[in-house]
Protein backbone atom coordinates (compact mmCIF):
# COMPACT_ATOMS: atom_id res chain seq x y z
CA UNK A 1 0.00 0.00 0.00
CA UNK A 2 0.99 3.17 -1.15
CA UNK A 3 -0.07 6.58 -0.28
CA UNK A 4 0.62 10.23 -1.53
CA UNK A 5 -0.82 12.80 0.01
CA UNK A 6 -0.74 15.85 -1.87
CA UNK A 7 2.92 16.06 -2.23
CA UNK A 8 4.68 18.74 -4.76
CA UNK A 9 8.21 19.07 -5.99
CA UNK A 10 9.47 22.63 -7.84
CA UNK A 11 12.42 23.02 -9.67
CA UNK A 12 14.26 26.56 -10.06
CA UNK A 13 10.30 27.72 -9.36
CA UNK A 14 8.68 25.66 -12.23
CA UNK A 15 6.13 22.99 -10.05
CA UNK A 16 6.86 19.31 -11.69
CA UNK A 17 4.77 17.36 -9.10
CA UNK A 18 1.39 19.78 -8.17
CA UNK A 19 -0.33 18.59 -4.96
CA UNK A 20 -0.66 15.04 -6.28
CA UNK A 21 -2.41 12.39 -3.88
CA UNK A 22 -2.49 9.15 -5.34
CA UNK A 23 -3.22 5.90 -3.39
CA UNK A 24 -2.04 2.63 -4.47
CA UNK A 25 -3.70 -0.43 -2.57
CA UNK A 26 -1.23 -4.13 -2.45
CA UNK A 27 -1.47 -5.70 -5.05
CA UNK A 28 -2.39 -3.40 -7.43
CA UNK A 29 -0.77 -2.86 -11.03
CA UNK A 30 -0.98 0.94 -11.20
CA UNK A 31 0.45 2.98 -14.33
CA UNK A 32 1.29 6.79 -14.47
CA UNK A 33 0.23 7.41 -17.90
CA UNK A 34 1.77 11.42 -19.77
CA UNK A 35 3.79 12.86 -22.18
CA UNK A 36 7.36 14.23 -21.13
CA UNK A 37 7.49 16.08 -18.70
CA UNK A 38 4.46 15.89 -17.06
CA UNK A 39 5.58 14.84 -13.57
CA UNK A 40 5.23 11.09 -13.69
CA UNK A 41 8.72 9.91 -13.44
CA UNK A 42 9.47 12.62 -10.48
CA UNK A 43 6.49 11.25 -8.93
CA UNK A 44 7.92 7.41 -9.42
CA UNK A 45 11.41 8.52 -8.05
CA UNK A 46 9.50 10.62 -4.53
CA UNK A 47 8.12 6.97 -3.33
CA UNK A 48 12.03 5.78 -3.05
CA UNK A 49 13.31 9.21 -2.26
CA UNK A 50 15.31 9.33 -5.23
CA UNK A 51 13.73 12.61 -5.26
CA UNK A 52 12.68 14.63 -2.03
CA UNK A 53 9.33 15.97 -1.87
CA UNK A 54 9.36 19.53 -0.72
CA UNK A 55 5.92 19.46 0.77
CA UNK A 56 2.89 16.43 1.31
CA UNK A 57 3.64 13.14 2.73
CA UNK A 58 4.35 9.60 1.69
CA UNK A 59 3.44 6.55 3.44
CA UNK A 60 4.49 2.97 2.24
CA UNK A 61 2.34 0.34 4.19
CA UNK A 62 1.34 2.95 6.60
CA UNK A 63 4.96 4.35 7.42
CA UNK A 64 6.19 7.83 6.69
CA UNK A 65 9.54 7.34 3.70
CA UNK A 66 10.91 10.10 5.77
CA UNK A 67 11.28 8.90 8.75
CA UNK A 68 12.95 5.60 7.01
CA UNK A 69 16.50 5.47 5.95
CA UNK A 70 16.58 5.96 2.21
CA UNK A 71 19.24 2.67 1.96
CA UNK A 72 16.64 0.38 4.19
CA UNK A 73 13.62 1.81 2.70
CA UNK A 74 14.73 1.14 -1.03
CA UNK A 75 16.25 -2.41 -0.49
CA UNK A 76 12.52 -3.18 0.52
CA UNK A 77 11.28 -1.20 -2.84
CA UNK A 78 12.29 -3.08 -6.33
CA UNK A 79 13.26 0.00 -8.81
CA UNK A 80 14.28 -0.76 -12.50
CA UNK A 81 14.82 1.98 -14.95
CA UNK A 82 14.68 2.62 -18.70
CA UNK A 83 18.22 1.61 -18.92
CA UNK A 84 18.71 -0.69 -17.06
CA UNK A 85 21.81 0.94 -14.88
CA UNK A 86 23.39 -2.63 -14.71
CA UNK A 87 26.67 -2.67 -13.22
CA UNK A 88 28.79 -3.00 -16.16
CA UNK A 89 32.10 -4.80 -14.21
CA UNK A 90 29.46 -7.45 -12.50
CA UNK A 91 28.51 -10.22 -13.73
CA UNK A 92 24.80 -11.15 -14.46
CA UNK A 93 24.61 -13.24 -10.97
CA UNK A 94 26.29 -10.34 -9.16
CA UNK A 95 24.05 -8.00 -10.52
CA UNK A 96 21.03 -9.92 -9.63
CA UNK A 97 22.49 -10.61 -6.39
CA UNK A 98 23.03 -6.75 -5.05
CA UNK A 99 20.52 -6.62 -2.54
CA UNK A 100 20.27 -9.93 -1.44
CA UNK A 101 23.59 -9.54 -0.42
CA UNK A 102 23.05 -5.76 1.11
CA UNK A 103 20.99 -7.91 3.51
CA UNK A 104 23.49 -10.04 4.17
CA UNK A 105 21.50 -13.18 2.67
CA UNK A 106 23.78 -16.23 3.34
CA UNK A 107 25.07 -16.98 0.22
CA UNK A 108 23.58 -20.03 -0.73
CA UNK A 109 20.27 -18.36 -0.30
CA UNK A 110 21.69 -15.69 -2.69
CA UNK A 111 22.89 -18.37 -5.27
CA UNK A 112 19.65 -20.21 -5.70
CA UNK A 113 17.63 -16.93 -5.77
CA UNK A 114 19.64 -15.76 -8.43
CA UNK A 115 19.22 -19.06 -10.13
CA UNK A 116 15.78 -18.92 -10.08
CA UNK A 117 14.84 -15.82 -11.40
CA UNK A 118 17.06 -16.50 -13.82
CA UNK A 119 14.93 -19.48 -14.91
CA UNK A 120 11.64 -17.44 -14.35
CA UNK A 121 13.03 -14.85 -16.84
CA UNK A 122 13.97 -17.42 -19.04
CA UNK A 123 17.63 -17.41 -18.90
CA UNK A 124 19.24 -20.17 -18.92
CA UNK A 125 21.26 -20.07 -15.42
CA UNK A 126 24.00 -22.02 -16.36
CA UNK A 127 24.62 -20.25 -19.53
CA UNK A 128 23.53 -16.35 -17.81
CA UNK A 129 25.43 -16.35 -14.52
CA UNK A 130 28.97 -15.72 -15.45
CA UNK A 131 28.13 -13.38 -18.32
CA UNK A 132 28.55 -9.52 -18.27
CA UNK A 133 26.06 -7.21 -19.11
CA UNK A 134 27.88 -5.95 -22.34
CA UNK A 135 27.39 -9.60 -23.16
CA UNK A 136 23.73 -9.65 -23.11
CA UNK A 137 21.08 -8.32 -26.05
CA UNK A 138 19.17 -4.84 -25.09
CA UNK A 139 16.03 -7.53 -23.86
CA UNK A 140 18.21 -9.75 -22.39
CA UNK A 141 19.92 -6.88 -20.32
CA UNK A 142 16.31 -5.67 -19.38
CA UNK A 143 15.24 -9.07 -17.92
CA UNK A 144 18.27 -8.86 -15.78
CA UNK A 145 17.05 -5.98 -14.65
CA UNK A 146 14.46 -6.37 -13.39
CA UNK A 147 14.98 -9.57 -11.91
CA UNK A 148 17.55 -7.37 -9.77
CA UNK A 149 14.81 -5.16 -9.04
CA UNK A 150 12.79 -8.62 -7.49
CA UNK A 151 16.14 -10.63 -6.12
CA UNK A 152 14.94 -9.34 -2.18
CA UNK A 153 11.20 -10.49 -3.21
CA UNK A 154 10.57 -6.70 -2.47
CA UNK A 155 6.70 -6.14 -1.95
CA UNK A 156 6.62 -3.08 -3.88
CA UNK A 157 7.93 -2.42 -7.19
CA UNK A 158 8.43 0.89 -8.84
CA UNK A 159 9.29 0.64 -13.22
CA UNK A 160 10.25 3.92 -15.07
CA UNK A 161 9.56 2.95 -18.43
CA UNK A 162 11.61 -0.29 -18.57
CA UNK A 163 10.65 -1.76 -21.45
CA UNK A 164 10.83 1.91 -23.23
CA UNK A 165 14.54 1.09 -25.24
CA UNK A 166 14.01 -2.72 -26.50
CA UNK A 167 12.81 -3.68 -29.79
CA UNK A 168 8.61 -3.84 -30.40
CA UNK A 169 8.85 -8.16 -30.08
CA UNK A 170 10.93 -8.24 -27.35
CA UNK A 171 8.95 -5.18 -25.22
CA UNK A 172 5.75 -7.31 -25.80
CA UNK A 173 7.32 -11.00 -24.80
CA UNK A 174 8.41 -8.20 -21.68
CA UNK A 175 5.15 -7.15 -21.15
CA UNK A 176 3.57 -10.58 -21.32
CA UNK A 177 6.18 -11.52 -18.23
CA UNK A 178 5.63 -8.52 -16.13
CA UNK A 179 1.91 -9.42 -16.41
CA UNK A 180 2.23 -13.23 -15.86
CA UNK A 181 4.50 -12.04 -12.58
CA UNK A 182 2.40 -9.49 -11.29
CA UNK A 183 -0.73 -12.69 -11.82
CA UNK A 184 1.90 -14.81 -10.14
CA UNK A 185 2.84 -12.90 -6.65
CA UNK A 186 0.24 -10.19 -6.77
CA UNK A 187 2.98 -7.97 -5.91
CA UNK A 188 2.29 -4.22 -6.07
CA UNK A 189 4.04 -2.39 -9.12
CA UNK A 190 4.23 1.27 -10.02
CA UNK A 191 5.24 1.55 -13.64
CA UNK A 192 5.75 4.83 -15.34
CA UNK A 193 5.07 4.66 -18.93
CA UNK A 194 3.88 7.01 -22.03
CA UNK A 195 2.86 4.38 -23.91
CA UNK A 196 -1.06 4.10 -23.88
CA UNK A 197 -0.88 0.57 -25.46
CA UNK A 198 1.75 -0.59 -22.89
CA UNK A 199 -0.62 1.06 -20.11
CA UNK A 200 -4.32 -0.60 -21.33
CA UNK A 201 -2.20 -4.03 -21.60
CA UNK A 202 -0.71 -3.74 -18.15
CA UNK A 203 -2.13 -1.47 -15.75
CA UNK A 204 -5.13 -2.49 -13.04
CA UNK A 205 -5.61 1.39 -12.78
CA UNK A 206 -4.67 4.01 -14.91
CA UNK A 207 -3.30 7.79 -13.72
CA UNK A 208 -3.35 9.91 -16.53
CA UNK A 209 -0.99 12.39 -15.75
CA UNK A 210 -0.54 16.19 -16.99
CA UNK A 211 1.12 19.51 -15.60
CA UNK A 212 2.18 17.41 -12.40
CA UNK A 213 -1.34 16.55 -11.69
CA UNK A 214 -3.34 12.84 -11.73
CA UNK A 215 -6.44 14.25 -14.62
CA UNK A 216 -8.06 11.13 -14.24
CA UNK A 217 -7.53 7.86 -12.18
CA UNK A 218 -9.43 4.41 -14.10
CA UNK A 219 -9.51 0.88 -14.81
CA UNK A 220 -8.78 0.60 -18.26
CA UNK A 221 -11.88 0.20 -20.21
CA UNK A 222 -13.55 3.34 -17.49
CA UNK A 223 -10.57 5.14 -18.52
CA UNK A 224 -12.00 4.86 -22.35
CA UNK A 225 -15.56 4.21 -22.02
CA UNK A 226 -15.61 7.32 -19.37
CA UNK A 227 -12.49 9.90 -20.16
CA UNK A 228 -13.23 12.37 -17.79
CA UNK A 229 -12.15 15.09 -20.11
CA UNK A 230 -11.07 16.37 -23.64
CA UNK A 231 -7.25 15.84 -22.81
CA UNK A 232 -7.70 11.88 -21.36
CA UNK A 233 -10.49 11.41 -24.59
CA UNK A 234 -6.93 13.09 -27.03
CA UNK A 235 -4.40 11.46 -25.10
CA UNK A 236 -5.99 7.56 -25.19
CA UNK A 237 -6.64 9.15 -28.66
CA UNK A 238 -9.92 9.55 -30.78
CA UNK A 239 -8.63 6.93 -33.38
CA UNK A 240 -8.85 3.31 -32.91
CA UNK A 241 -11.17 3.55 -29.54
CA UNK A 242 -12.85 0.24 -30.73
CA UNK A 243 -9.77 -1.85 -30.50
CA UNK A 244 -8.47 -0.36 -27.76
CA UNK A 245 -11.64 -1.37 -25.77
CA UNK A 246 -11.37 -4.68 -27.28
CA UNK A 247 -7.68 -4.97 -26.09
CA UNK A 248 -8.69 -4.27 -22.64
CA UNK A 249 -11.65 -6.74 -23.02
CA UNK A 250 -11.25 -10.25 -22.06
CA UNK A 251 -12.56 -13.47 -23.82
CA UNK A 252 -13.50 -14.89 -20.76
CA UNK A 253 -16.11 -11.97 -20.11
CA UNK A 254 -17.91 -12.76 -23.23
CA UNK A 255 -17.81 -16.41 -23.52
CA UNK A 256 -21.20 -18.55 -24.58
CA UNK A 257 -20.37 -21.81 -22.45
CA UNK A 258 -22.10 -25.14 -23.38
CA UNK A 259 -21.32 -24.04 -27.23
CA UNK A 260 -18.89 -26.25 -29.58
CA UNK A 261 -17.41 -24.80 -32.60
CA UNK A 262 -14.39 -26.08 -35.20
CA UNK A 263 -10.56 -24.87 -35.21
CA UNK A 264 -7.32 -23.89 -33.15
CA UNK A 265 -9.30 -22.88 -29.95
CA UNK A 266 -8.24 -19.04 -28.34
CA UNK A 267 -7.53 -18.86 -24.74
CA UNK A 268 -9.63 -17.17 -22.31
CA UNK A 269 -7.16 -15.16 -20.93
CA UNK A 270 -6.96 -13.67 -24.80
CA UNK A 271 -8.12 -9.92 -25.70
CA UNK A 272 -11.34 -9.63 -27.40
CA UNK A 273 -8.70 -7.96 -29.74
CA UNK A 274 -6.65 -11.18 -30.36
CA UNK A 275 -9.81 -13.39 -30.28
CA UNK A 276 -11.17 -10.55 -33.61
CA UNK A 277 -7.88 -10.97 -35.23
CA UNK A 278 -8.11 -14.66 -35.15
CA UNK A 279 -11.57 -14.64 -36.60
CA UNK A 280 -10.06 -12.39 -39.47
CA UNK A 281 -7.31 -14.16 -40.21
CA UNK A 282 -9.54 -17.84 -40.27
CA UNK A 283 -12.50 -16.13 -42.29
CA UNK A 284 -14.72 -17.29 -39.43
CA UNK A 285 -17.30 -16.22 -37.11
CA UNK A 286 -16.83 -18.44 -34.00
CA UNK A 287 -14.04 -19.91 -32.25
CA UNK A 288 -13.65 -22.12 -29.81
CA UNK A 289 -12.09 -21.34 -26.20
CA UNK A 290 -9.95 -22.92 -24.11
CA UNK A 291 -8.79 -22.63 -20.38
CA UNK A 292 -5.74 -22.32 -19.19
CA UNK A 293 -5.27 -26.23 -19.22
CA UNK A 294 -6.43 -26.76 -22.66
CA UNK A 295 -9.71 -27.69 -22.07
CA UNK A 296 -12.49 -26.33 -24.12
CA UNK A 297 -14.71 -23.94 -21.98
CA UNK A 298 -17.14 -22.49 -24.81
CA UNK A 299 -17.22 -20.38 -27.97
CA UNK A 300 -16.87 -16.60 -29.14
CA UNK A 301 -18.39 -15.53 -31.68
CA UNK A 302 -18.28 -12.31 -33.53
CA UNK A 303 -21.61 -10.74 -32.44
CA UNK A 304 -20.45 -11.15 -28.54
CA UNK A 305 -17.34 -8.97 -29.81
CA UNK A 306 -19.40 -5.96 -29.67
CA UNK A 307 -22.34 -6.83 -26.61
CA UNK B 1 49.59 -16.70 -20.02
CA UNK B 2 51.49 -19.20 -21.89
CA UNK B 3 55.15 -19.57 -21.33
CA UNK B 4 56.31 -18.42 -25.00
CA UNK B 5 54.41 -15.40 -24.44
CA UNK B 6 56.39 -14.63 -21.28
CA UNK B 7 59.40 -14.99 -22.58
CA UNK B 8 58.79 -12.53 -25.40
CA UNK B 9 57.42 -10.28 -23.05
CA UNK B 10 59.64 -6.74 -23.87
CA UNK B 11 58.77 -5.92 -19.94
CA UNK B 12 61.40 -9.17 -18.93
CA UNK B 13 64.25 -7.96 -21.36
CA UNK B 14 64.29 -4.28 -20.63
CA UNK B 15 63.91 -5.57 -16.76
CA UNK B 16 67.04 -7.41 -17.07
CA UNK B 17 69.28 -5.11 -19.16
CA UNK B 18 68.28 -2.85 -16.25
CA UNK B 19 69.46 -5.05 -13.85
CA UNK B 20 72.40 -5.72 -15.60
CA UNK B 21 73.55 -1.95 -15.83
CA UNK B 22 72.23 -1.56 -12.63
CA UNK B 23 74.72 -3.77 -10.90
CA UNK B 24 77.62 -4.69 -13.59
CA UNK B 25 78.17 -0.90 -15.12
CA UNK B 26 81.61 -2.32 -14.96
CA UNK B 27 81.68 -4.51 -17.40
CA UNK B 28 81.73 -1.54 -20.04
CA UNK B 29 84.59 -0.12 -18.56
CA UNK B 30 86.34 -1.71 -21.74
CA UNK B 31 83.62 0.68 -24.18
CA UNK B 32 83.51 3.57 -22.12
CA UNK B 33 87.56 3.53 -21.96
CA UNK B 34 87.64 3.11 -25.95
CA UNK B 35 84.95 5.89 -26.67
CA UNK B 36 86.10 8.47 -24.17
CA UNK B 37 90.24 7.86 -23.98
CA UNK B 38 90.69 11.11 -22.01
CA UNK B 39 88.61 10.54 -18.81
CA UNK B 40 89.13 8.86 -15.67
CA UNK B 41 87.69 7.02 -14.22
CA UNK B 42 84.92 6.33 -17.35
CA UNK B 43 82.66 4.46 -14.23
CA UNK B 44 80.92 6.78 -12.07
CA UNK B 45 82.36 5.96 -8.76
CA UNK B 46 81.09 8.42 -5.73
CA UNK B 47 78.28 5.89 -4.86
CA UNK B 48 77.01 2.65 -6.38
CA UNK B 49 74.27 2.79 -8.84
CA UNK B 50 71.71 0.49 -7.03
CA UNK B 51 72.44 2.95 -4.31
CA UNK B 52 71.37 5.70 -6.25
CA UNK B 53 68.54 3.77 -7.91
CA UNK B 54 67.13 2.76 -4.49
CA UNK B 55 67.06 6.32 -2.92
CA UNK B 56 65.58 7.78 -6.71
CA UNK B 57 63.19 4.89 -5.95
CA UNK B 58 62.25 5.78 -2.83
CA UNK B 59 61.80 9.38 -3.20
CA UNK B 60 59.64 8.79 -6.22
CA UNK B 61 57.70 6.14 -4.24
CA UNK B 62 57.10 8.67 -1.93
CA UNK B 63 55.89 11.42 -3.26
CA UNK B 64 53.63 9.28 -6.02
CA UNK B 65 51.83 7.34 -3.10
CA UNK B 66 51.27 10.56 -1.47
CA UNK B 67 49.85 12.08 -5.03
CA UNK B 68 48.07 9.52 -5.43
CA UNK B 69 46.48 9.38 -2.33
CA UNK B 70 45.46 13.12 -2.14
CA UNK B 71 45.06 13.57 -5.62
CA UNK B 72 42.13 10.68 -5.57
CA UNK B 73 40.82 11.80 -2.24
CA UNK B 74 40.58 15.37 -3.45
CA UNK B 75 38.81 14.31 -6.55
CA UNK B 76 36.16 12.02 -4.42
CA UNK B 77 35.69 14.74 -2.50
CA UNK B 78 35.13 16.96 -5.24
CA UNK B 79 32.18 14.59 -7.11
CA UNK B 80 30.44 14.26 -4.20
CA UNK B 81 27.63 16.58 -3.35
CA UNK B 82 29.10 17.93 -0.27
CA UNK B 83 32.83 18.75 -2.54
CA UNK B 84 30.98 19.63 -5.62
CA UNK B 85 31.54 23.60 -4.80
CA UNK B 86 35.20 23.09 -4.08
CA UNK B 87 35.69 21.66 -7.88
CA UNK B 88 36.91 25.08 -9.92
CA UNK B 89 38.93 25.67 -6.68
CA UNK B 90 40.92 22.75 -6.53
CA UNK B 91 41.71 22.84 -10.23
CA UNK B 92 42.92 25.86 -10.35
CA UNK B 93 45.21 24.78 -7.35
CA UNK B 94 46.48 21.65 -9.84
CA UNK B 95 47.02 23.62 -12.64
CA UNK B 96 49.31 26.31 -10.50
CA UNK B 97 50.91 23.32 -9.24
CA UNK B 98 51.77 21.89 -12.47
CA UNK B 99 52.31 25.01 -14.13
CA UNK B 100 54.99 26.54 -11.34
CA UNK B 101 58.62 24.43 -12.90
CA UNK B 102 59.60 22.06 -10.21
CA UNK B 103 63.31 23.93 -9.91
CA UNK B 104 61.23 27.14 -8.62
CA UNK B 105 59.36 24.43 -5.69
CA UNK B 106 63.16 23.56 -5.09
CA UNK B 107 64.27 26.93 -4.93
CA UNK B 108 60.92 27.84 -2.39
CA UNK B 109 61.27 24.65 -0.59
CA UNK B 110 65.07 24.87 0.40
CA UNK B 111 65.02 27.29 2.60
CA UNK B 112 61.95 26.36 4.57
CA UNK B 113 62.82 23.00 5.08
CA UNK B 114 66.78 22.50 4.27
CA UNK B 115 68.87 20.75 1.09
CA UNK B 116 68.14 16.74 0.74
CA UNK B 117 65.58 14.31 0.02
CA UNK B 118 62.79 16.29 1.58
CA UNK B 119 62.34 19.51 -0.76
CA UNK B 120 62.74 17.13 -3.57
CA UNK B 121 59.69 14.77 -2.15
CA UNK B 122 57.83 18.43 -1.75
CA UNK B 123 58.60 19.09 -5.29
CA UNK B 124 57.19 15.78 -7.05
CA UNK B 125 54.21 15.71 -4.96
CA UNK B 126 53.36 19.42 -6.08
CA UNK B 127 54.05 18.76 -9.50
CA UNK B 128 52.40 15.16 -9.78
CA UNK B 129 49.36 15.94 -8.35
CA UNK B 130 47.33 17.53 -11.37
CA UNK B 131 47.45 14.06 -14.15
CA UNK B 132 46.21 12.14 -10.76
CA UNK B 133 43.43 14.69 -9.97
CA UNK B 134 42.46 15.33 -13.62
CA UNK B 135 42.33 11.80 -14.31
CA UNK B 136 40.45 11.26 -11.18
CA UNK B 137 37.34 13.67 -11.95
CA UNK B 138 37.15 12.41 -14.92
CA UNK B 139 36.79 8.81 -14.31
CA UNK B 140 34.58 9.65 -11.61
CA UNK B 141 32.62 11.65 -13.57
CA UNK B 142 32.79 9.30 -16.60
CA UNK B 143 31.03 6.30 -14.46
CA UNK B 144 27.13 6.44 -16.27
CA UNK B 145 24.73 7.98 -14.70
CA UNK B 146 22.17 5.48 -15.38
CA UNK B 147 24.20 3.39 -13.21
CA UNK B 148 24.80 5.44 -10.30
CA UNK B 149 20.89 6.02 -10.60
CA UNK B 150 20.34 2.77 -10.37
CA UNK B 151 22.98 1.69 -7.58
CA UNK B 152 20.82 4.61 -5.48
CA UNK B 153 17.08 3.19 -6.49
CA UNK B 154 18.33 -0.63 -5.01
CA UNK B 155 19.67 0.77 -1.53
CA UNK B 156 23.15 1.00 -1.78
CA UNK B 157 24.68 3.77 0.76
CA UNK B 158 26.69 6.59 -0.81
CA UNK B 159 29.71 4.53 0.90
CA UNK B 160 28.98 1.48 -1.11
CA UNK B 161 28.14 3.31 -4.25
CA UNK B 162 31.88 4.72 -4.16
CA UNK B 163 33.71 1.57 -3.26
CA UNK B 164 31.81 -0.86 -5.27
CA UNK B 165 30.74 0.47 -8.27
CA UNK B 166 32.24 4.32 -8.78
CA UNK B 167 36.04 3.69 -8.29
CA UNK B 168 36.12 -0.07 -10.05
CA UNK B 169 34.21 1.36 -13.32
CA UNK B 170 36.84 4.65 -12.62
CA UNK B 171 40.05 2.54 -11.83
CA UNK B 172 41.78 2.59 -15.50
CA UNK B 173 41.34 6.32 -15.87
CA UNK B 174 42.53 6.82 -12.78
CA UNK B 175 45.28 4.46 -13.26
CA UNK B 176 46.07 6.34 -15.77
CA UNK B 177 46.63 9.50 -14.36
CA UNK B 178 48.58 7.68 -11.82
CA UNK B 179 51.09 6.32 -14.40
CA UNK B 180 51.15 9.65 -16.24
CA UNK B 181 52.52 11.65 -12.85
CA UNK B 182 54.67 8.51 -11.71
CA UNK B 183 56.43 8.53 -15.37
CA UNK B 184 57.24 12.71 -15.30
CA UNK B 185 58.21 12.03 -11.80
CA UNK B 186 60.61 9.44 -12.47
CA UNK B 187 62.34 12.14 -14.79
CA UNK B 188 61.70 15.15 -12.51
CA UNK B 189 63.72 13.38 -9.46
CA UNK B 190 66.87 13.80 -11.07
CA UNK B 191 67.17 17.43 -10.17
CA UNK B 192 66.39 17.17 -6.74
CA UNK B 193 70.43 15.99 -6.94
CA UNK B 194 71.07 19.42 -7.52
CA UNK B 195 69.76 20.14 -4.10
CA UNK B 196 71.35 17.09 -2.64
CA UNK B 197 69.18 14.48 -2.52
CA UNK B 198 70.75 11.23 -4.25
CA UNK B 199 69.29 9.96 -7.11
CA UNK B 200 70.36 8.67 -10.47
CA UNK B 201 70.51 12.15 -11.78
CA UNK B 202 74.01 12.40 -9.47
CA UNK B 203 76.15 11.39 -12.08
CA UNK B 204 74.02 13.41 -14.56
CA UNK B 205 74.63 16.45 -12.37
CA UNK B 206 78.28 15.20 -11.48
CA UNK B 207 79.19 14.38 -15.02
CA UNK B 208 78.13 18.26 -16.51
CA UNK B 209 80.16 20.24 -13.33
CA UNK B 210 83.19 17.66 -13.70
CA UNK B 211 82.96 17.63 -17.91
CA UNK B 212 82.92 13.66 -17.77
CA UNK B 213 80.18 12.93 -20.69
CA UNK B 214 80.26 9.21 -19.43
CA UNK B 215 78.84 10.04 -16.17
CA UNK B 216 75.84 11.77 -18.02
CA UNK B 217 75.58 9.11 -20.17
CA UNK B 218 75.09 6.35 -17.70
CA UNK B 219 72.89 8.24 -15.36
CA UNK B 220 70.70 9.03 -18.00
CA UNK B 221 70.49 5.87 -19.83
CA UNK B 222 68.83 4.54 -16.11
CA UNK B 223 67.02 6.95 -15.77
CA UNK B 224 65.35 6.44 -18.82
CA UNK B 225 65.26 2.47 -18.96
CA UNK B 226 63.74 2.90 -14.76
CA UNK B 227 61.06 4.88 -16.15
CA UNK B 228 60.25 2.87 -19.44
CA UNK B 229 60.10 -0.02 -17.42
CA UNK B 230 57.69 1.21 -15.16
CA UNK B 231 55.78 2.62 -17.93
CA UNK B 232 55.69 -0.66 -18.86
CA UNK B 233 54.56 -2.12 -15.35
CA UNK B 234 52.07 0.17 -15.42
CA UNK B 235 50.62 -1.07 -18.98
CA UNK B 236 50.49 -4.41 -17.85
CA UNK B 237 48.57 -3.07 -14.43
CA UNK B 238 46.47 -1.36 -16.82
CA UNK B 239 45.30 -4.98 -19.32
CA UNK B 240 44.69 -6.41 -16.01
CA UNK B 241 42.55 -4.18 -14.48
CA UNK B 242 40.83 -3.63 -18.17
CA UNK B 243 40.31 -7.28 -18.07
CA UNK B 244 38.11 -6.75 -14.80
CA UNK B 245 36.51 -3.90 -15.17
CA UNK B 246 34.70 -3.72 -18.92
Amino acid sequence: MIELDHITKRYDGRTVVDALSLAVPTGEFCVLLGSSGCGKSTTLRMINRLVVADAGTIRVDGADVTGLSPELLRRRIGYAIQSTGLFPHWTVADNIATVPRLLKWPEPRVAQRVDQLLELFRLDPAGYRRKYPHQLSGGEQQRVGVARALAADPELLLMDEPFAAVDPITRDALQGELARLHRATGKTIVFVTHDIEEALRLATSIAIMDKGRIVQRAAPPDLLEHPANDFVRDFVGRQGLGLKLLSVRRVADHLRRDETAEGEPVPQDASLRDALSAMTARHADRLPVADAAGRLVGVITLADLVR
Amino acid sequence: MRRSGWLASPLLWVGLLFAALLLRMEALRPFFRWAFPDVTPVIYDRASFLELFLAHLALVATASFAAALAGVALAIFVTRPLGREFRTMVDTLAAIGQTIPPVAVLAIAVPLLGFGARPTVIALFVYGLLPIIENAVAGLEGVPFDVKEAADGIGLSPRQRLFAVELPLAAPVILAGIRVSVTIAIGTATIGSTVGALTLGTPIFDGLVADKLPFVIEGAVLVALFAILTDMLFARLDRRLRRVVR
